[in-house]
């Protein structure tokens, strides 16, 4: 490139925003080393005098553990019912001429329009009339549910990519449908499954509304619940409560931490070209 | 709120990315059926379709949670219209929409554009301005609440920036707090949005205006922002349906106070449904908001060419 002139004004806008960014999780971070006398007199600011693990070892004790295990259910739960479901139907998406077919992704499409909190009153309704008020699988089948869309719109894009050639020649051997499925395309759609796969876990990982209205008691409630507990019953309790909330996000910002580049490019592909 | 606002954005791009398909010679044999399709559409009709019916269902009944409904034909939606709270929540909620996409859009272009750049710095930031994406929305408005916390949060040491501190008592600065704080979570993802587009605009452009002798801010202007069309609508439309829908952090962050200040459609079906157990009224404001979105997504198949989508079904 010709001239290099440093953009100063760009790099006072990033160091602004990289200070919005970071105060925040700076606080919350530093305050979670220190027991509650010490936060409340020295302010959010200050570095912990007395360093103590305390507030998460509470929390734990006070029933994140089992908050931490429902979490982990359900996430893995509904990435394998959007995996199990999502990948077979984007074949036939892709592949089908069949006219059902056709319809069923004009379907799909129209679920990309339904904010999942218009539907809350007649899920709580519909899941009170089958029993499952209160229990974890009242969570993972809405849950998968809306997270299927945007999974089967990305998978399908993915799919669409594999050359008709290829269907072709497998398709000359005599493959049958099964045979494509598995050695053609679930082989060639790997990055499409891997960012359903961080897609559906963000979601189920992330959910509010649905555990917030389906669930009740301490045995089935989730990791955001219990933050949403925390914040109502001791919100006083400021390094307890922060540190619940880098408990809760903790599992995601490993994921982070290691595969930062498959998690972005999956979120990329969620947030447009 | 996420799940919609991305799959909207998602399918914009599910589309573009699929236009090339096989010539029409190609059809006939080794076509999978419908079975193929069948467990999905089921599992999905079953609990995102049904519910949808439903809760028009609902809307023309009168129910407490404990007995069956009943109907009551347009009831809900009478008592709705006349209901000073409804009208005043419509309003916060497209004024906070209005206000969300007035700010985050500058933001996110500027942010999105120069994260587009290659020096390692960037790449560096980039990842550190990512991590309010990964935070719930439960989790970020727990934290905000606890910073902003007007007795040992961050307005007590700083009084000269918050005055008395208590940013959640008067309805502007509570609406600014909701604003900030989308702002704060969101805006990651729409960097990103811009960043991808930003990235794809094709070189020889600059070129030609460096020859030309304009400047960086020229080129953003003439260049770089005309390019950029196509994100900003995808992105205005992500904003504008999260924006209608936000919950939860209304929820946490203000509990639709100081008094109904900052009571949003959306949260006001939530007060309807589950502290007052008026599940009729509520669905009907669910119906409201699922039109809203319709509408909206409509508007979208429009101004994105997203309807090309017959002739690429065409071309399978």
């Amino acid at each position: 490139m010709s001239r290099r002139r440093p953009n100063l004004l760009a790099g006072f806008g990033s160091t602004v925003w990289l200070l919005v960014v970071g105060l925040p999780l700076y606080v919350m971070l530093v305050a979670t080393f220190q027991n509650r006398a010490d936060y409340g007199s020295n302010g959010p600011f200050a570095l912990p005098e007395h360093f103590t693990l305390d507030n998460y070892i509470n929390d734990f004790n006070s029933g994140f553990g089992q908050y931490f295990l429902n979490t982990v259910i359900v996430t893995l739960s509904v990435v394998a019912i959007v995996v199990l479901l999502v990948a077979p139907l984007s074949y036939a998406i892709v592949r089908s001429r069949s006219r059902v077919t056709g319809m069923v992704f004009r379907l799909f499409l129209l679920g990309l329009a339904i904010p999942s909190q218009a539907v809350i009153v007649p899920m709580f309704f519909a899941m009170s009339e089958a029993g499952l008020y209160d229990n974890l699988l009242g969570i993972i089948l809405p849950t998968a549910a809306f997270a299927m869309p945007v999974c089967a719109l990305i998978l399908t894009g993915v799919m669409r990519d594999i050359t008709p050639e290829l269907y072709e020649a497998m398709t000359m051997d005599g493959a049958t449908h099964r045979r494509v499925f598995f050695q053609l395309v679930l082989p060639l759609s790997k990055s499409g499954i891997s960012t359903i796969v961080v897609f559906s876990a963000l979601q189920a990982w992330n959910g509010f509304l649905f555990p917030l209205v389906l669930t009740q008691s301490a045995g089935s409630k989730v990791i955001t619940m219990g933050l949403y507990d925390f914040q109502t019953e001791h919100g006083v309790d400021m390094p307890g409560m922060l540190a619940a909330v880098v408990l809760s996000m903790l599992p995601i910002l490993l994921v982070y931490l290691f595969a930062r580049r498959a998690l972005v490019q999956g979120l990329m592909g969620v947030g447009g070209k | 709120m996420t799940t919609t606002a991305t799959a909207v954005s998602a399918a914009s791009k599910g589309v573009q990315g699929s236009g090339r398909g096989p010539g029409r010679s190609r059809e006939g044999a080794g076509r999978p059926g419908f079975a193929w399709a069948a467990p999905a559409a089921v599992f999905f009709g079953l609990f995102a379709i049904v519910p949808l019916f439903l809760v028009v269902a609902l809307s023309f009944a009168s129910w407490n949670g404990l007995s069956d409904p009943e109907f009551t034909g347009l009831d809900n939606w009478k008592k709705l219209f006349d209901d000073p709270i409804l009208i005043k929540s419509l309003w916060l909620s497209v004024l906070l929409t209005f206000l969300g996409v007035a700010v985050q859009t500058p933001l996110s272009i500027l942010l999105g554009v120069w994260a587009a750049g290659h020096q390692r710095n960037r790449a560096v930031l980039s990842a550190i301005y990512f991590v309010p994406l990964l935070l719930s929305a439960t989790a970020v408005s727990v934290l905000w609440r606890a910073v902003l916390d007007p007795n040992f949060g961050v307005p007590a040491q700083a009084e000269w920036l918050f005055g008395d501190g208590n940013l959640f008592g008067q309805q502007a600065s509570a609406i600014g707090v909701l604003i900030f704080v989308s702002t704060w979570q969101f805006t990651p993802l729409h960097t990103l949005i811009y960043q991808g587009a930003a990235r794809s605009v094709p070189r020889v452009l600059y070129q030609a205006a460096e020859i030309d002798g304009a400047g960086r801010y020229r080129q953003f202007f003439h260049i770089t922002l005309p390019q950029l069309r196509n994100s900003v609508v995808t992105s205005m439309i992500l904003m504008v349906v999260g924006g209608l829908t936000t919950f939860d952090t209304v929820l946490i962050l203000t509990q639709g106070g100081p008094g109904t200040d900052t009571t949003i459609s959306a949260y006001y079906m939530y007060q309807k449904a589950f502290k007052t157990f008026d599940y009729g009224t509520a669905s009907a404001i669910g119906v409201m908001l699922i039109l809203v979105a319709t509408v909206i997504s409509l508007v979208m198949v429009r101004l994105t060419g997203y309807d090309k989508m017959n002739s690429t079904m065409e071309g399978m």
